[in-house]
């Protein structure tokens, strides 16, 4: 992982670096409703992109499309220069160097959190177990739940769990971690343990890729903000610039409201 | 007259032939089930077909009709020719059972939450990785009441084939009250209990399956 040259904190310029997700024309429907329309966005090595938008704008679409849990009508998505692979074995290999973070954790809830964590090293990297769980406990030491290793998600808390699937992410080796609104389902006290794991990430230069409504996170991690809204990319700039000083109508409209009470 | 408590051997030797029966034809069922209701969520249209097919052709004939086939028909065809009675009502048992046992694990499928296949999907897992780590082992662990339900249905049934020349606990009942009729009852309570001890441990089974897996769903 090459480390881009830009400042960790916002103002880096947009196309520093070499393109590792690139999404070129993508469209998608349900139905009658058009999701994503004309997306274009290109996201560099190294590089963290906050997506923001009211609810209905298409952003979690977005972010499942790039390891096709959510496949698209048309036009193209590249990771590392390689087109996504229709269903089956070149899928599962390209998934397994995109790491997902979902809004609801989705740890495996039959497994202790070791197991969450060596689970996809073991049978899809085809590490040997002691080689897993090694690097397993690395990661969940450096997330902060070494100590919860044996027992099962349900026994932790939101963002204890939320932390354990970062690791089980990052257990893959990705080449870029996707966000789904990773704290959106957590209660306040637990918010920042979760953002202070992903702000660490983002600062050991892993690409990410992050759907929140957390503005401060936006602030201090983003290399850049895309705000979406009816399916389309309205805006895109450094933090800096979109939060104090929008173009779009939509997008004043809609940082009007959730940072004003 | 034979009487059933002096000649004891011969209602353990039945209820051994029941046990084997129940047995083999769970183990039959519990595999080829499972495969069906794989197939019937899986991502291959042709499969899905084909366990769909399956399931209704075979849910919906008697299990007598399933026992003239393979005890009577398929010999007619070469099939299953010369094979020993046993093994003839563990296929007729099994094939019968399987759409019910796929029905109660896709029923546990449809409980496991879709995140769960998601996530497995995301961490780069194929279908069938996914189905054998992730999918199957909760969705069994959400099965395990109608599972437990259908095997003790299966294990009754196997009483059909004492029709078919098996000695199980049926047909050695059967024969005790032809050959002693004043001891109906008598005769009739100890097969009875027989019968209920055997499901009572299938339920006993499933309780403590229930209980050890609480805490890991």
């Amino acid at each position: 992982m090459t480390v881009t040259d830009e400042a960790p904190v916002g103002g880096g310029t947009p196309r520093s670096g070499e393109a590792l997700v690139e999404l070129a024309d993508v469209q998608k429907w349900y139905g009658q409703l058009h999701v994503l329309q004309d997306i274009n966005l290109t996201v560099s090595r190294g590089e963290v992109v906050v997506v923001i938008g009211p609810s209905g704008s298409g952003k979690s679409t977005l972010c499942r499309t790039i390891n096709r849990l959510e496949p698209v009508d048309s036009g193209r998505i590249l990771v590392d220069g390689s087109p996504l692979p229709q269903e089956g074995k070149a899928l599962a290999r390209h998934r397994a160097d995109v790491g997902m973070v979902f809004q609801s954790f989705n740890l495996f809830a039959h497994k202790t959190i070791l197991e969450n964590v060596t689970l996809g090293p073991i049978k899809v990297r085809k590490q040997s177990k002691a080689e897993a769980e090694t690097r397993a406990r690395e990661l969940l030491e450096r997330v902060g739940v070494a100590h919860q290793a044996d027992k099962y998600p349900a026994q932790l808390s939101g963002g204890q769990q939320q932390r354990v699937a970062i690791a089980r992410a990052l257990a893959m080796e990705p080449k870029v971690m996707l966000f789904d609104e990773p704290t959106s389902a957590l209660d306040p006290e637990m918010i920042k343990e979760v953002l202070d794991v992903m702000v660490d990430l983002a600062e050991r230069g892993m690409t990410m890729i992050v759907v929140t409504h957390e503005m401060g996170f936006a602030r201090t991690a983003a290399n850049r903000v895309v705000f979406m809204a009816d399916g389309r990319i309205l805006e895109t700039a450094d933090p800096e610039t979109f939060f104090s000083n929008p173009e779009s109508d939509r997008a004043k409209d809609f940082l009007g409201k959730i940072l004003k009470h | 007259m034979e009487n059933v408590l002096a000649n004891f051997d011969l209602v353990l030797k039945a209820f051994w032939l029941t046990i084997q029966l129940a047995l083999l034809s769970g183990l039959v069922a519990l595999v080829l089930g499972t495969l069906l209701a794989a197939m019937r969520v899986g991502p291959i249209s042709v499969l899905r077909g084909v366990a769909a097919t399956y399931v209704t052709l075979v849910r919906n004939t008697p299990l007598l009709v399933m026992c003239i086939f393979v005890f009577v028909a398929a010999p007619n065809l070469g099939l299953f020719v010369g094979m020993p009675f046993l093994l003839k009502g563990t296929i007729a048992v099994g094939l019968y059972t399987a759409p019910f046992i796929a029905e109660a694990i896709r029923s546990g499928v449809n409980a496991v939450h879709l995140g769960q296949a998601e996530a497995a999907r995301a961490i780069g897992m194929t279908f069938g990785q996914n189905m054998r780590y992730v999918v199957l082992p909760q969705a069994f662990r959400a099965s395990v009441p109608p599972l437990a339900s259908t095997l003790i249905a299966m294990t009754k049934n196997t009483s059909v084939v004492a029709v078919f020349g098996l000695m199980e606990a049926t047909a050695r009942m059967r024969d005790f009250v032809n050959k002693n009729s004043d001891d109906t009852m008598l005769i009739f309570l100890v097969f009875a209990i027989g019968y209920v001890i055997l499901v009572e441990l299938i339920s006993f089974a499933a309780y403590g399956l229930e209980r050890r897996w609480k805490a890991a769903r």
